[in-house]
């Protein structure tokens, strides 16, 4: 296991819509229950594709299929053009509850994912450090996650990803458990995230609002069984700061027209 | 806060000391001594020696079948909660164990591995190791799903998964099956003692009764009472400082 990873330069783009990820033809079946259908989409390089849709459609299921926690019963993933056999070291996992080892410290949280990739300690301490300070933790190093707030622990939760350099983020719903306000300076360090980190993003939420503020495209999932029903691209306000964008025309319309297609699936 | 721990803990012991010293003052019964009296046999057995001296042979099979039940039901436990097969195999094993009528049983143990000490060793095995591997069992199967995910996604093998994340997950519940565990490995030492062939603190409770020692008698008890009582905190203090964030992780959660 030999990580002595550095940054690894962007492979120059030939194909036009280059994707970081592609699922082709994805089904799941649990049983008799069909999760998912011939699931296929494509996931730009350097953006954030948010994954939306009402609870039961699945998206989180796509989400572990991605991270090769789940086996779909059929189809492919391929990750930067590999197929996905298994989790890899290209992609790291942000988890709804935050799932943190309530026995380790944050720095040791932290750095859970080089732990498993066999980098010596002095060096991973020196990176879950770094990426600590990164998501504005510094001095919370040696405290357990049960002396944090719920908006913290998620840091540390990122943190984590941040800290293996993987080129491919996998967010499963993570600012669902927190408060609002956190929620939101959330959304808003995300886009900076984005922007500066140069990673592709999946981003699973169930917040209409949420998936519009901070997506460069949305892919509305219906249920039973799973499909892509639509894909939209928000291009308008994304240039406009972060504070503008909720007050945008372009922004409200996508959000109510989201609403209109989604509103027949909810009891 | 933990000066008002230690003050409740000596109140209740002054309590409890209190309320023997007076059931000893009534008396309840002729054979009921007070505290005070207790204490001073105590005290004259911790002086002259016997009282060590008996407790070298009862520690040998209360330690070696405390740490054989330790080992092996912490192994078990964990090879049970990680499979489904053997938790079929193995459980009803241990379930059955702990509801055997143990003193009913002796004998037979004694007829078939004689009085000596594999026969108690085997007592306290027996009383020590159940409850220790169906609690580590029932540990290990509720480690909660999202963390074993977690660290599979950051590239944990199937043994780091077991070692770092279930293990640690499942360290609350195994240190408390270890606490009943060694309370009832001390019961089944004594038992054998008093069961099979009267050595050790067993010898000094049968024959100070025999001869209505009662004092000395209750002294003996009581030492045993007490060595469990600072054993378990002994393990407490292992496991805080093994699981230091363990120890409200999951009460605020």
């Amino acid at each position: 296991m030999d990580m002595s990873q550095t940054k690894t330069p962007v492979q120059p783009v030939d194909a036009a819509p280059d994707s970081a990820v592609s699922t082709r033809n994805i089904s799941k079946t649990y049983g008799a229950v069909e999760a998912l259908r011939d699931l296929s989409l494509e996931f730009p390089r350097g953006q954030l594709t948010s994954l939306l849709g009402p609870s039961g459609c699945g998206k989180t299921t796509l989400l572990k299929i991605i991270a090769g926690l789940l086996e779909p019963t059929s189809g492919t993933v391929e990750v930067n053009g590999k197929t996905v056999t298994g989790p890899g070291p290209d992609r790291a996992f942000v988890f709804q509850d935050f799932a943190l080892l309530p026995w380790a410290t944050v720095l040791r949280n932290a750095a859970f994912g080089l732990e498993m990739r066999g980098v010596a300690r002095a060096e991973r301490e020196d990176r879950a450090a770094h990426y600590i300070k990164e998501v504005g933790l510094s001095g919370f190093e040696n405290a357990y996650p049960h002396e944090l707030s719920g908006g913290m622990r998620q840091r540390v939760g990122l943190a984590r990803a941040l800290a293996v350099d993987a080129q491919v983020l996998l967010m499963d719903e993570p600012f669902s458990a927190v408060d609002e306000q956190t929620r939101r300076k959330f959304q808003e360090d995300l886009l900076n995230l984005v922007r500066n980190e140069n990673k592709t993003f999946i981003f699973v939420t169930h917040s209409i609002e949420e998936a519009v503020y901070v997506s460069d495209q949305i892919a509305i999932l219906l249920p039973r069984p799973s499909r892509v029903s639509e894909i939209i691209r928000p291009t308008g306000f994304r240039g406009k700061g972060v504070d503008n964008i909720r007050r945008d025309p372009e922004y409200l319309d996508i959000v109510d027209e989201i609403w209109a297609s989604l509103r027949s699936y909810v009891e | 806060m933990p000066n008002r721990a230690l003050l409740l803990k000596i109140l209740s012991a002054a309590l409890l000391f209190g309320a023997w010293e007076i059931a000893g003052r009534i008396p309840v019964s002729f054979a009921f001594p007070t505290f005070l009296e207790s204490m001073s046999a105590l005290f004259r057995m911790i002086g002259d020696g016997s009282l060590l001296i008996a407790y070298l042979e009862t520690l040998q099979p209360l330690v070696v079948g405390v740490v054989i039940s330790a080992v092996l039901g912490i192994g078990i436990g964990l090879w049970v909660g990680l499979s489904r097969t053997f938790d079929w195999l193995f459980s009803p094993i241990f379930i059955v164990m702990q509801a055997a009528p143990l003193a009913a049983l002796i004998p037979l143990l004694v007829l078939a591995y004689g009085i000596g000490l594999t026969s108690k060793v085997l007592v306290v095995c027996i009383m020590a190791m159940p409850v220790i591997v169906l609690n580590t069992s029932s540990a290990v199967r509720n480690t909660p799903e999202s963390m074993k995910e977690m660290a599979r996604s950051y590239l944990a093998s199937e043994w780091e998964v077991i070692l770092k994340v279930v293990v640690p997950a499942a360290s609350p519940v195994i240190f408390a099956g270890l606490r009943l565990g060694v309370s009832a490995g001390f019961i089944g030492a004594i038992l054998a003692e008093l069961k099979i062939t009267p050595t050790g603190v067993g010898d000094i409770i049968t024959f100070s009764r025999s001869i209505a020692d009662y004092p000395a008698m209750y002294a003996a008890i009581f030492s045993i009472i007490l060595l469990a009582v600072l054993f378990l905190n002994l393990l407490e203090a292992i496991e805080t400082a093994l699981f230091k964030g363990n120890q409200r992780g999951y009460v605020s959660d």
